[in-house]
């Protein structure tokens, strides 16, 4: 009796909820439609198909002031992959190199490492947009005085001239060597370990995996030589033209996310490594290991556990948050899309939704690639 | 021996350690050391031996100029806020870090007692006195309202409205009805999974959108309304594993004891989750005070709007190093001082 009484009152319950939200939303699509109407705005997807008419100053893939509005999208949200992309990178090493210094034995770099972290930690991201931007690199000379680094390599106010090369497809052909390369030698190098598994001892080729990623793209390399051939920068009148220029919100906005989620990332490390028992650590030097071994072959697959999914979610901060860059100017996502596209074509909630939509797919693509990785790394964990 | 002693002795033996180093760590110590003064020498030239704070004209010195924030420090803390009217906005900061006090210091039943007058009143309160019209004051316009005033009124009004949301939405989370449960998981996944630029924008854009036509809503309103439900997303996680976190057997005494369903939870369950997550509760206002900075691009002027809006002034060009250091100066100030207290809350729990 009682128990259908809790059933019925759960029903009771959730029907309750189940209409208040219908009623939510139905009166607020209501009033969006009103108001729409009143403006004159058709709903649906049509207007990706408009010319956007404005310029993007940084573009990965090919635009132009006549291209449609999905275009501009596909270039905000490349774009927004760039920077994540890179600033992961550095600031996963960047982090580490900051752990480690702030459990060196040497207590000058234990502070330095410490007043990194508590400095970056505290202070909001977007100020430290600001500060790379509007402080660090206005600072830089004139295009006539630019710093060189070697022959081929210029900074100055307007950014960081770097050599580029001229063919690209080229280039992609040597990186999918590249990366065939790496492929087959790891298969090549779990063959050799299962060999020595059931042998005792490695075959004579176990030199061969670590050989193939490197020759695969040389021999690319050797092959395309003629189609690979970089554009240097040059002085033409006040700037540099040739080669590729990397604009300076670019730079800014790499640097403060890179710098503000390694403090994080160093936090994250540290702890994780000073969560392994010490008994651990004692047991493999017990054993004769030597302490870059007991790091490497001990501590550190240990903490692996405890890193990963902290990690996967500063990862996933540092995404949302290069959306920052559009305080700077940065042609990313949220400025190109939810800013302009938006003004210029009023379709607030196709719009909204779009860029809402894009880095929610990619926080749950993200958590779900990291998640799979993760159940491959602790197996070797003792429950 | 107690904890304490363990400590110190602990700290002894490092110390041992570091007397007893072999030669070459010490010479990596000490080039490093040199490398770190080479550093920061010309910094503290530059920021305190060059200075210059006398006067309200623009520097001649090479070193920091001071004056430029001495001249500007009170748009810093209240914005464009009418002058004559300042002892209002003091006032209800006043207010608030009487109520935090209470909070933090009371015991449980009596906060449980407060809070929600707390959260519903404060926010209103304030709301009331700074803008004027409901108490017969002149009446100041949200526009004017800004500086280091808005970050705090941000943070400690979306906080007021989010946490109530975010227990909801944990107590959702782990309810056994199905769509209430699902509902909330949806909820919670999607504001966790946008940056707070993109929720600005939408809440500047869509919520005129969503009212009936006709309807103003104030641009601070929006952003409150923004930054709210973002928080509650975070917090109802954080208050989730704290929940998480209570043994199954606290509930089950309580029901045995006779208690119902509220008292189990308000009375048993619930104090000993929130005690568990301070701390976690804590880093989330951290977080909270930082973002609020990013109302920056919806056109308000909180602390780091102004120092921007500063640095823009013709007349005092050149000096953003000093706006900003100066800015980044107040926020690690707030940020640091409650990371500590976090640190201290959960050093005292572990006792």
């Amino acid at each position: 009796m009682k128990k259908t009484n809790s059933m019925v009152k759960g029903l009771i319950v959730q029907g309750l909820f189940f209409i208040v939200i219908l009623l939510t939303v139905g009166f607020a699509v209501h009033n969006v439609s009103i108001q729409l109407a009143a403006r004159g705005i058709s709903s649906g997807f049509d207007f990706l198909k408009n010319q956007a008419g404005f310029g993007i100053s940084f573009h990965l893939i090919p635009y132009a002031e006549t291209s449609s509005l999905g275009r501009v999208f596909l270039v905000g949200a490349v774009n927004t992959l760039f920077i994540s992309v890179i600033s992961i990178v550095l600031a996963s090493i960047i982090g580490l190199l900051i752990a480690l210094a702030r459990l060196s034995s040497l207590p000058v770099l234990k502070a330095i490492g410490f007043a990194y972290v508590e400095t970056l930690r505290n202070v909001p991201l977007l100020l430290q947009f600001f500060v790379w931007y509007f402080a660090v690199l206005r600072q830089l000379p004139m295009p006539l005085e630019s710093w060189h680094f070697g022959k081929y390599v210029f900074l100055n106010i307007r950014g960081l001239y770097i050599p580029f090369p001229q063919d690209l497809s080229a280039v992609w052909i040597v990186i999918a060597a590249l990366l065939v390369g790496l492929i087959v030698g790891h298969f090549l190098r779990s063959k050799a370990r299962t060999i020595r598994m059931e042998n005792g001892h490695f075959p004579r080729w176990h030199l061969v995996p670590f050989v193939v990623p490197l020759l695969v793209p040389f021999v690319a390399l050797v092959y395309l030589r003629s189609r690979v051939q970089f554009e240097t920068p040059f002085l033409e009148g006040f700037n540099y033209s040739g080669g590729a220029q990397v604009i300076p919100e670019l730079i800014a906005a790499i640097a403060a996310l890179s710098l503000y989620t390694a403090a994080f990332i160093a936090e994250i490390i540290r702890g994780a490594i000073q969560a392994v028992s010490g008994h651990q650590r004692e047991a493999a030097l017990a054993l004769g290991m030597r302490p870059r071994q007991v790091l490497a072959r001990i501590v550190f697959p240990q903490a692996l556990g405890h890193i990963i999914p902290p990690l996967t979610s500063q990862y996933l901060n540092l995404i949302k948050n290069s959306s920052l860059a559009a305080a700077i100017a940065f042609p990313e996502l949220v400025l190109l899309f939810a800013g302009t596209s938006l003004n210029v074509s009023g379709q607030a909630v196709e719009i909204m939704a779009m860029t809402l939509g894009f880095y929610l797919v990619v926080s749950l693509s993200v958590s779900a690639l990291i998640n799979l990785y993760q159940a491959r790394a602790l197996r070797y964990e003792r429950a | 021996m107690s904890e304490l002693r363990v400590l110190k002795r602990v700290k002894k033996i490092d110390r041992a350690a570091w007397f007893g180093q072999t030669t070459l760590q010490k010479v990596i110590n000490g080039v490093l050391i040199l490398l770190l003064l080479a550093c920061l020498v010309p910094v503290f030239k530059w920021a305190v031996i060059d200075a210059q704070i006398r006067g309200s004209e623009r520097c001649v010195t090479e070193g920091a100029c001071w004056v430029f924030i001495k001249v500007r420090l009170l748009t810093f803390a209240f914005g464009f806020y009418e002058t004559h009217e300042l002892w209002r906005p003091v006032f209800v900061l006043s207010m608030w870090t009487l109520a935090l006090v209470t909070i933090f210091r009371a015991s449980y039943n009596f906060t449980l007692k407060i809070l929600p007058f707390f959260i519903t009143l404060l926010p209103l309160l304030s709301w009331g006195l700074l803008d004027g019209r409901w108490f017969g004051l002149p009446y100041i316009e949200t526009a004017k309202w800004g500086g280091l005033l808005l970050s705090l009124m941000i943070t400690l009004v979306s906080l007021s409205m989010a946490f109530p949301l975010g227990l909801l939405l944990a107590l959702g989370r782990m309810s056994r009805l199905p769509l209430i449960k699902a509902g909330s998981v949806a909820f919670i996944e999607l504001w966790r999974g946008v940056p707070l630029i993109a929720v600005l924008f939408m809440s500047s854009v869509m919520l005129p959108l969503v009212l009936p036509p006709g309807t103003e809503v104030d641009k601070l309103i929006r952003v409150f309304v923004g930054v709210s439900l973002f928080t509650s997303a975070y917090l109802a996680e954080v208050i989730r594993s704290g929940l998480n976190g209570v043994p199954k057997g606290q509930g089950e005494a309580a029901s045995a004891l006779g208690l119902g369903a509220r008292q189990r939870l308000f009375l048993v369950v619930l104090p000993q989750a929130l005690q568990a997550v301070i701390p976690s509760l804590v880093n989330s206002c951290i977080s909270l005070f930082k973002d609020t900075s990013l109302v920056v691009v919806v056109g308000m002027f909180d602390l780091l709007g102004t120092v921007q809006q500063a640095n823009t002034d013709p007349y005092w060009l050149g000096y953003s190093t000093e706006g900003y250091m100066f800015a980044g100066l107040i926020y690690w100030g707030v940020c640091f001082a409650l990371s500590r207290f976090s640190l201290q809350l959960e050093k005292v729990r572990n006792v």
